[in-house]
């Protein structure tokens, strides 16, 4: 199975460091990872950095994946307004660095991807008719066409409704625990990070701040120093952690 | 039963996607044959008006038909239509990767200031007598132009290549290239004399009738170069319109496709218009007209693209020489009058679709 761990990681956008000694265990594929943090904390840059979009100083370790495409990153950005449709969207995301001819597998791959994500219906509707949610789950289907071992998923639920947010996680930590991919994922909403990923990082000013096992990392101290929230984790009936925001710290 | 419902479901977006590539591989067909017999009727059209059942028989049994027919088709009037042909084709491609590499859809060597460039290297030459290589005296105008468009060329480039310059940053340069290039060559206009400045205006409403057989292979030349690199990078760059970021998540090289494509581009605009002139309006409606048809996927963009810009160069050459019997009107003047009503006509009727 795959695992990443990142050790003493940081990122340069010329002579700006925006990122600094982000250092992780071993994050181990068939799980989420939790990456959460204010605006502008530097969660995309993280992403940006491991997917080797940016330099910096710092380490990856990866085992049990190798290649270019074993860490794919997904930005936020769900793209511009290109006269294509979904399909090809989808297909021109397999065909990097390939061929001008379509096999009939490749198609099939991207039929399958498509119905798992069960928006085979909107697979001949231009990208510029798409709602932004829609655009979100096409996304998705070009970060997992190319059966990634690593995935990087910027804010990947911001812009679904409450049923496609849950759906979509769903989905995410079911296509982890059967492929054995390592999924990191930035979230906003931090009962996602608690009820989906098994680990969580916490980034804020460009530097990592805790790190480890979700329940330990999210707690009322990390909130009120991070998030500058008075907050508190409680378990449901159901045996859930929820968290309930009382008020902002003083 | 889902799971003949999924296998349908399947088969039916493999099928459909097949359908789509037929038929726009089918719009491609009828583009060039749509070219042909507008070549056939450019070369049939002029002072001495001939059929086209002359037109191919001159063409493919030259022995057949009389010598004054052979001359005038092979080397009167095809290298005219052929340079019609490569030009148009030439820039539209070029508009139509400015449009892909800048994110911009008004992005062309009209509106980036690169046509205005060469004209005004092209009115040195003809005002000044100035030529910017003292060795080339002879072709000093199109070599002037070429210095000038390359130049231009450039400077948006490595304008792009800076930090902090967005593509609406390179537009609005463009457009700064325009005005300042204009404005040069007003100063040159009111300096000419009257013979100079009567060759300056005719060189800025462009004009095929000059086209030899050198310059078509010149042009032609430049367009065999370059469309197969463009082919190579043709999923690079449809990547390129989902956006940099996400072009870059996909694994492409942003900006060494966006330098290389640029440099390509660059050439691809400086040759035609150093030939023949200003012609506006191809290499932007071109691009569009092809998005509408085929879509942005550069398989099917790249070739339409070629098609269109050829298709409607050829057009505007047989309107040129329609419009009034006996003369044959500067070309650049007839593609403004038929793109200005058609790029209207593509601005309303595609408004719910991107660009």
């Amino acid at each position: 199975m795959v695992a990443i761990a990142l050790e003493g990681l940081g990122a340069r956008y010329g002579r700006n460091t925006i990122l600094s000694d982000v250092q992780t265990g071993s994050l181990p594929g068939g799980s989420l990872t939790a990456v959460i943090g204010p605006n502008a904390a530097g969660k995309s840059t993280l992403f940006k950095r491991i997917a080797g979009l940016v330099t910096g100083p710092g380490r990856i370790h990866l085992t049990g994946a190798e290649g270019e495409d074993a860490i794919r990153y997904m930005p936020q950005d769900t793209g511009g307004n290109a006269v294509l449709t979904v399909y090809e969207s989808v297909l021109l995301a397999a065909k990097q660095g390939s061929g001008w001819r379509v096999a009939d597998h490749e198609l099939g791959e991207i039929d399958a991807i498509l119905a798992a994500l069960q928006i085979g219906d909107l697979s001949f509707r231009g990208l510029g008719e798409l709602s932004g949610g829609q655009r979100q789950l096409v996304s998705i289907a070009q970060a997992l066409v190319r059966r990634p071992r690593v995935l990087l998923m910027d804010e990947p639920t911001s812009a679904l409704d409450l049923y496609r947010q849950i759906e979509v996680l769903d989905f995410m930590q079911r296509r982890a625990r059967e492929t054995g991919m390592a999924v990191l994922i930035a979230l906003h909403d931090l009962n996602h990070a608690l009820r989906y990923c098994e680990h969580t990082i916490v980034i804020a000013d460009g530097r990592m701040r805790a790190g480890g096992a979700t329940a330990e990392v999210i707690t009322p101290a990390m909130l009120r120093e991070i998030y500058r929230v008075e907050a508190r984790v409680e378990t449901c009936s159901r045996g859930r952690p929820h968290l309930i925001v009382d008020n902002t710290a003083a | 039963m889902t799971a003949i419902a999924t296998s349908r479901a399947l088969m039916d977006g493999r099928v459909r996607y097949r359908a789509l590539a037929l038929r726009r591989t089918a719009l491609l067909a009828a583009l060039l044959a749509a070219l042909c017999i507008s070549v056939c009727v450019d070369m049939a059209l002029g002072p001495a008006n001939y059929t086209i059942q002359q037109i191919l028989a001159a063409l493919f049994n030259a022995a057949s038909v009389s010598d004054q027919l052979r001359v005038v088709v092979w080397d009167i009037r095809m290298p005219i239509a052929l340079m019609a042909v490569t030009v148009g084709a030439s820039l539209s491609v070029a508009g139509a990767q400015m449009q892909t590499i800048l994110a911009n859809p008004l992005a062309s060597p009209f509106t980036l200031g690169i046509s205005a460039a060469a004209s005004f290297g092209a009115a040195l030459a003809l005002v000044m007598g100035t030529a910017i290589l003292p060795f080339a005296v002879t072709y000093m105008v199109p070599i002037n132009a070429f210095l000038m468009a390359m130049a231009a060329a450039m400077f948006i480039h490595f304008a792009s290549t800076m930090r902090g310059v967005t593509v609406e940053t390179i537009v609005l340069l463009g457009i700064a290239l325009v005005f300042t290039f204009n404005a040069l060559l007003s100063l040159l206009e009111y300096l000419a004399s009257e013979q100079a400045l009567a060759a300056v205006v005719f060189w800025t409403m462009g004009s095929l009738t000059k086209a030899t057989w050198g310059k078509v292979a010149i042009t032609a030349l430049v367009l065999i170069v370059t469309v197969p690199l463009f082919a190579r990078q043709a999923w690079s760059l449809t990547a390129l319109r989902l956006g940099e970021e996400k072009a870059a998540s996909f694994g492409v090289d942003v900006r060494r496709l966006r330098l290389t494509t640029m440099m390509t581009v660059s050439l691809l605009a400086a040759i035609p218009v150093s030939f023949v002139g200003t012609i506006g309006f191809i290499g932007l409606v071109g691009p569009h007209m092809a998005r509408m048809l085929v879509g942005e996927d550069q398989r099917f963009f790249l070739p339409a693209s070629v098609l269109c810009g050829a298709l409607l160069l050829s057009v505007t050459s047989v309107v040129s020489k329609t419009l009034l019997p006996g003369a044959i009107l500067p070309i650049g003047v007839i593609t403004a009058l038929v793109g200005v009503p058609f790029f209207f006509v593509l601005i309303f009727t595609s408004r719910k679709r991107a660009w």
